[in-house]
């Protein structure tokens, strides 16, 4: 055991403090935002006690936004289900495509097998902004535009290159004797694929998965572009507490502790399957 | 059962040519050694056995039966990692139990199996770790199980002692031989280390650069290597190799070793006046008294004993360092001046130029025919 001074102790501590409160200051502001409202919240200076409201999450709830100007209709719950739908959905079907993909890169190098991969890479290169006009152009012509459909395949832009190289990495970190070892044994590539590789790249793919899953969230320029009201995510309905009558902050703030609750809850649910990491204690160290 | 006939094959990586038009026969139930240093395609060899990789050229039989082209699980092999490739995330039973469920045996025959299999390899008592909790012995030993659960007619062994420590290594030495004979499989085992090749071996293929350069039982591998390499890399202590140039006199063929002539028993015609090696095992040397004919002087420069046998390090009047080997609890000279004797029928010449061993016509050099 390593043994520490207390002073070395005490500064180790206050080090951490300083930046644990850096790291959070920002969403514990929001957190205590997001109970008060928009006049408690502009007071000069600002107060940390104050009483608290759940008028925003009213707000949010019921879709009734009241301000200086009147009522007003917001679809954030809305907003939450659609974010909550692509998101879901755009990783499904990037881990089902990619992920056999992925297993089929790292394993058979067939002619053209590292250009297809790296032309898939490339669409992460590209600026979003740069391809939305031409996709703007083609899906209105195939029907596509403000479609769940339409968006999940764009979103396969920002899931599918993730997924496919993260996966690819953990797939060929497996020794290829292991697979061999059980087609040996009389499995076919399909069954070693299954029990063999599938678990082994596991918490890879859970990593690849969650990371997928908080870049399509988090997606604004997409949705705003190629979606309507009805179709939009929370980034992009978030727009509308910018209001005629000023903006409202209590609301906002309650909508991002909202939004960001499904991605932490996921984070911290994943964070297990991604500590455990790759176990390959069979072969020799 | 069934034999294995590989005919003709090739395997090049890139440019490079790792099997070079190889072909080998082993018979139903025998157990061949590849020996070879790292990178002679032994390894590679055994997998396009399994047929985890295709071969460029040429064809593999099991049991007289084409399978160049049949996938690795339709073979019927089993094989035995260097590095083990167990499951990492299966219990030791399920990594033995794996060719079983491929055969879709019933769960009481799998545990069956399973149980007695490792009953055999005495690890009984772990099947339910996972090999991450298993020492590498038992990683070693559940890897073997896994290979010969399902009575496959080919084994393929490819290095199974390398990564364990010296002590089961000398056990299994011991131990694999009668596990192999009871199994009646043809096997295909693969070592890096000549005393398991000797041990092991019904015949040794000693392979090197892709091709099998000696094929034959240990004892013809020891007492009538191929070449120099070989004759180096079998034995220990390693062999003494002397440049010599051997002549002829009334009594037969000779080679001067510090002015003496020492008779070469056999016919070494072909040999006279050109330029030599000649191959010395430290055991076929022994120290003898001042006086015996043809002793060779030398000076005692070292002497190690090692358990079972003492090996001295002596240096000729010519300078030249002599290995000589006695078995442990037999008087020998431990210092000072010395006389040595050689055993001219034991001595092995080869052509310095080639490196290939000359020829001796009371030496049955059997299937010399066959190695490449």
């Amino acid at each position: 055991m390593e043994h520490t001074s207390l002073l070395e102790r005490i500064l180790r501590g206050v080090a951490l403090t300083l930046v644990v409160i850096f790291f959070m200051f920002p969403i514990v502001w929001i957190f205590m935002m997001s109970f008060q409202t928009n006049e408690t919240i502009l007071r000069i200076p600002p107060q940390l006690v104050f009483k608290p409201t759940l008028a925003n999450y009213t707000a949010l709830i019921t879709g009734k936004l009241t301000t200086a100007a009147g009522t007003l209709d917001i679809a954030f719950m809305r907003n939450l289900w659609n974010s909550v739908f692509l998101s879901v959905t755009s990783v499904a079907v990037a881990l089902l495509l990619g992920v056999p993909a992925a297993y089929a890169f790292a394993r058979h190098k067939f002619r053209g097998s590292e250009d297809i991969a790296f032309t898939l890479l490339s669409f992460r290169f590209a600026p979003a902004l740069l391809v939305l006009l031409p996709l703007t152009l083609y899906f209105q012509k195939l029907g596509l535009s403000n479609t769940y459909i339409g968006l999940i395949w764009v979103y396969q832009l920002i899931c599918l290159p993730l997924i496919l190289w993260i996966v690819r990495g953990y797939f060929e970190d497996i020794p290829a004797d292991i697979e061999y070892a059980y087609r040996i044994a009389g499995h076919s590539w399909f069954a070693t694929f299954r029990k063999i590789a599938l678990p082994l790249a596991g918490p890879g793919i859970a990593a690849a998965g969650l990371l997928a899953f908080i870049f399509a969230w988090n997606n604004f320029v997409f949705a705003l572009v190629l979606a309507s009201a009805d179709k939009q995510p929370v980034t992009v309905g978030a727009l509308a507490f910018i209001t005629s009558s000023g903006i409202q902050y209590g609301q906002i703030s309650a909508a991002i502790v909202l939004s960001i609750t499904p991605t932490l809850a996921l984070a911290l649910y994943a964070q297990r399957y991604l500590v455990e990491g790759l176990s390959l204690g069979a072969v020799k160290g | 059962m069934a034999s294995l006939e590989l005919r003709n094959v090739v395997k090049r990586y890139k440019s490079q040519t790792v099997l070079d038009n190889l072909s080998l026969t082993v018979a139903d139930g025998e157990t061949l050694v590849l020996f070879g240093p790292s990178g002679a395609g032994k390894t590679v060899l055994l997998r396009l056995v399994a047929g985890v990789i295709d071969p460029d050229e040429g064809n593999i039989l099991i049991g007289g039966e084409d399978m160049t082209d049949v996938d690795a699980e339709f073979r019927g092999v089993g094989m035995a990692f260097q590095n083990f490739a167990l499951f990492p995330h299966m219990t030791a039973f399920d990594n033995i139990a794996t060719p079983l469920e491929a055969s879709r045996s019933s769960q009481s025959a799998i545990k069956a199996g399973v149980e007695s299999v490792a009953k055999l390899l005495k690890i009984g008592h772990v099947l339910s770790h996972k090999p991450r909790a298993l020492s590498n012995g038992q990683k070693q030993r559940t890897a073997l199980a896994r290979a010969l659960v399902g009575s496959p007619p080919v084994l393929l062994l490819d290095d199974p002692l390398r990564n364990v420590d010296a002590k089961l290594r000398f056990e299994m030495r011991l131990e694999l031989p009668r596990l192999l004979a009871d199994r009646g499989a043809t096997v295909v085992y693969v070592t890096q280390d000549y005393k398991e090749a000797m041990a092991l071996g019904d015949r040794i293929a000693v392979m090197s650069q892709g091709v099998i350069k000696q094929l034959g039982t240990p004892e013809q591998i020891y007492r009538e290597p191929a070449n120099i390499e070989i004759a180096r890399l079998f034995g220990d202590p390693t062999i003494n190799l002397l440049d010599v140039k051997p002549s002829r006199d009334a009594k037969g063929i000779y080679i001067g070793l510090s002015n003496v002539q020492v008779h070469l028993a056999g016919s070494y015609e072909t040999a006279v006046g050109r330029d030599c090696v000649i191959g010395l095992r430290p055991e076929a040397l022994a120290f003898v008294d001042e006086g015996t004919p043809a002793a060779i002087p030398v000076t005692v420069e070292a002497e190690t004993p090692l358990n079972e046998k003492i090996v001295t390090l002596v240096r000729t009047v010519r300078g030249r360092e002599i290995l000589v080997s006695r078995p442990a609890g037999t008087p020998g000279q431990t210092e000072g001046r010395a006389y040595i004797a050689v055993d001219g029928k034991s001595a092995l010449l080869f052509d310095r130029a080639s490196g290939d061993r000359i020829g001796s016509k009371n030496v049955v050099n059997l299937r010399s025919g066959e190695a490449a």
